[in-house]
């Protein structure tokens, strides 16, 4: 069973229709990227996943029990409230001294348990919020343009750790991004929104797709090329080492025949 | 022995003043920190027009002033969803619902009763049945805030958090908006009606340089407020001034001391 799937998802906000009929779907231990331009609903389908938006039409399931880590792309704490970082990891649930030092040091900030969040570089601050979502131990992790605000060396940072979590806790990720290189190299599978899925798959696929392009157009190109040319080299490998590599290939090659149609 | 305090006026006085800082104190918190500070104001002022339709209906005023306080705290809360201009709609509703109240009062005929006392409180004739409902209202206030705490705070951070966590932020927020007209219907009779939201928003104000989470915030604002309806009390005592309107002073002198004290650690730390 999926973590999380949707059918027919729609969700009007006034008269405007966010999403039209979204089929969605991330099972376990995934990776999954949305990209598509401002005002494409990406935000609005995570939080429809979530349950903080009720669909016009259509359905949300999550599994049982699924338990959700979610960051979201900004967190405005008010100034009158007065929050550390080790109770804002107690949130929403307490937690013991032990697991809050490991959480700590897992995110790099080891020393930074009483500081008040509001005095935390935005670096920091997303390494925290990352760091809470964590907590519960999720089976989906969920990131909304998390690395909004930071530099490139913090982003690319930001997400190495997002590939080191998912490899220590093999929960499933889902990502909504603009910085497409970064987060499409790191992917299963792209997700291409603009209000409905344009074309979906494995990210060379997405890559090279008309719909794709056509959103994203010349602005990408640097993008594109720093991605095309990753792949190249994955293929060359694949060529090379005969024998080894032809599982590898093959496997990928049916994956794009799972992922790779297109509405 | 018991018994014989609770005859002293003084003493009744006094209790009723730490019942509602021990409630009004922790709420406040929350007011303070989700920007509601216009939303107490309105079920206050609403629940003067409580206070004439019990007298009108023969009534206990206390019912009257909770079902009204209640009735305009939860269309705040349901408008406060729908994304419209709220300062300007809670100050069109915080001010018609006193208007309306003042001019519901004076159509009571036969029933000469005390406007000031309503609006003032009037804490020096707090019975002993007054300070059971103030005690009880307060409890039940604090049980239901220690019990949601945790999700409470998470939707007060973030109403997306909570979700994700499988919090209902909506939930949440209607559970203080019952323990909003809870503790307004059983401060009337202490601070009055106009003073009810001062109660809810200075101490915790107050307490805000002085705490670094959340939970010190809150017990920092009901020792703070404790101290203000004490001597509050004592001091309307001494100076004959009115209870209510001392106990607002005697808060609002806490601010300011706390807030000068925290501009100056603040200052210090810069050189």
């Amino acid at each position: 069973m999926s973590l999380v799937e949707t059918r027919g998802l729609t969700v009007r906000i006034g008269r405007n229709r966010i999403l039209d009929h979204v089929d969605f779907a991330i099972e376990k231990g995934e990776i999954v990227t949305i990209v598509g331009p401002n005002g494409s609903g990406k935000s609005t389908l995570l939080r429809a996943l979530i349950g903080a938006v009720a669909p016009s039409e259509g359905e949300v399931t999550r599994a049982p029990g699924l338990r959700i880590g979610y960051v979201p792309q900004r967190l405005h704490i008010d100034p009158t409230l007065p929050m550390t970082v080790g109770r804002f990891l107690s949130l929403p649930r307490r937690q013991s001294a032990v697991d809050l030092r490991m959480a700590l040091e897992a995110a790099g900030l080891p020393d930074l348990g009483g500081r008040q969040m509001g005095d935390l570089s935005g670096g920091q601050f997303q390494r925290v919020l990352l760091a809470r979502a964590l907590m519960e131990k999720p089976d989906l992790l969920i990131l909304d343009e998390a690395t909004q605000g930071l530099d490139q060396p913090g982003s690319a940072a930001f997400y190495r750790r997002i590939e080191e979590v998912r490899q220590e806790m093999g929960c499933a990720v889902l990502m909504v991004s603009h910085e497409l290189h970064v987060v499409m190299s790191a992917s299963d599978r792209v997700v291409c929104l603009n209000g409905h899925v344009c074309c979906e798959g494995q990210p060379e696929h997405v890559a090279q797709a008309e719909e794709y392009r056509a959103l994203f157009g010349s602005g990408t190109q640097g993008a594109l090329a720093l991605y095309r040319h990753d792949h190249d080299h994955e293929h060359a490998g694949c060529v090379g080492g005969h024998d080894h590599a032809h599982d590898g290939c093959g496997h990928g090659h049916d994956q794009e025949h799972q992922y790779g149609a297109t509405r | 022995m018991i018994g014989a305090l609770m005859d002293d006026f003084l003493i009744r006085a006094a209790l009723a003043g730490l019942g509602v800082a021990l409630a009004a104190a922790p709420l406040g918190c929350f007011v303070v920190w989700r920007r509601m500070a216009y939303f107490g104001d309105a079920t206050a002022h609403a629940s003067i027009l409580g206070i004439a339709l019990a007298l009108g209906f023969g009534m206990s005023v206390f019912a009257g002033a909770l079902v009204v306080a209640l009735a305009m705290a939860m269309a705040v809360s349901t408008l406060s969803g729908r994304g419209v201009a709220m300062d300007t709609l809670l100050g069109v509703l915080a001010h018609s619902a006193l208007a309306f109240g003042l001019v519901a009062v004076s159509f009571l005929q036969g029933v000469r009763i005390d406007l000031m006392g309503y609006l003032f409180g009037d804490i020096l004739a707090v019975s002993k049945t007054d300070l059971a409902v103030i005690w009880g209202g307060a409890v039940l206030v604090v049980a239901l805030l220690a019990w949601r705490w945790q999700a409470l705070l998470t939707a007060t951070l973030s109403s997306d958090l909570a979700q994700a966590s499988g919090i209902d932020p909506r939930r949440e927020q209607l559970g203080l908006t019952l323990a909003l007209a809870v503790v307004v219907a059983v401060a009337i009779k202490v601070v009055g009606v106009l003073l009810i939201a001062a109660m809810l928003i200075i101490p915790a104000a107050a307490a805000r340089p002085l705490a670094g989470t959340p939970e010190r915030m809150a017990a920092v604002a009901v020792g703070l407020a404790a101290l203000a309806a004490l001597a509050g009390v004592e001091g309307s005592f001494v100076l004959d001034t009115p209870t209510g309107p001392t106990i607002v002073c005697v808060a609002a002198a806490i601010f300011a001391l706390t807030s000068s004290v925290a501009a100056l650690r603040r200052t210090v730390a810069r050189r």
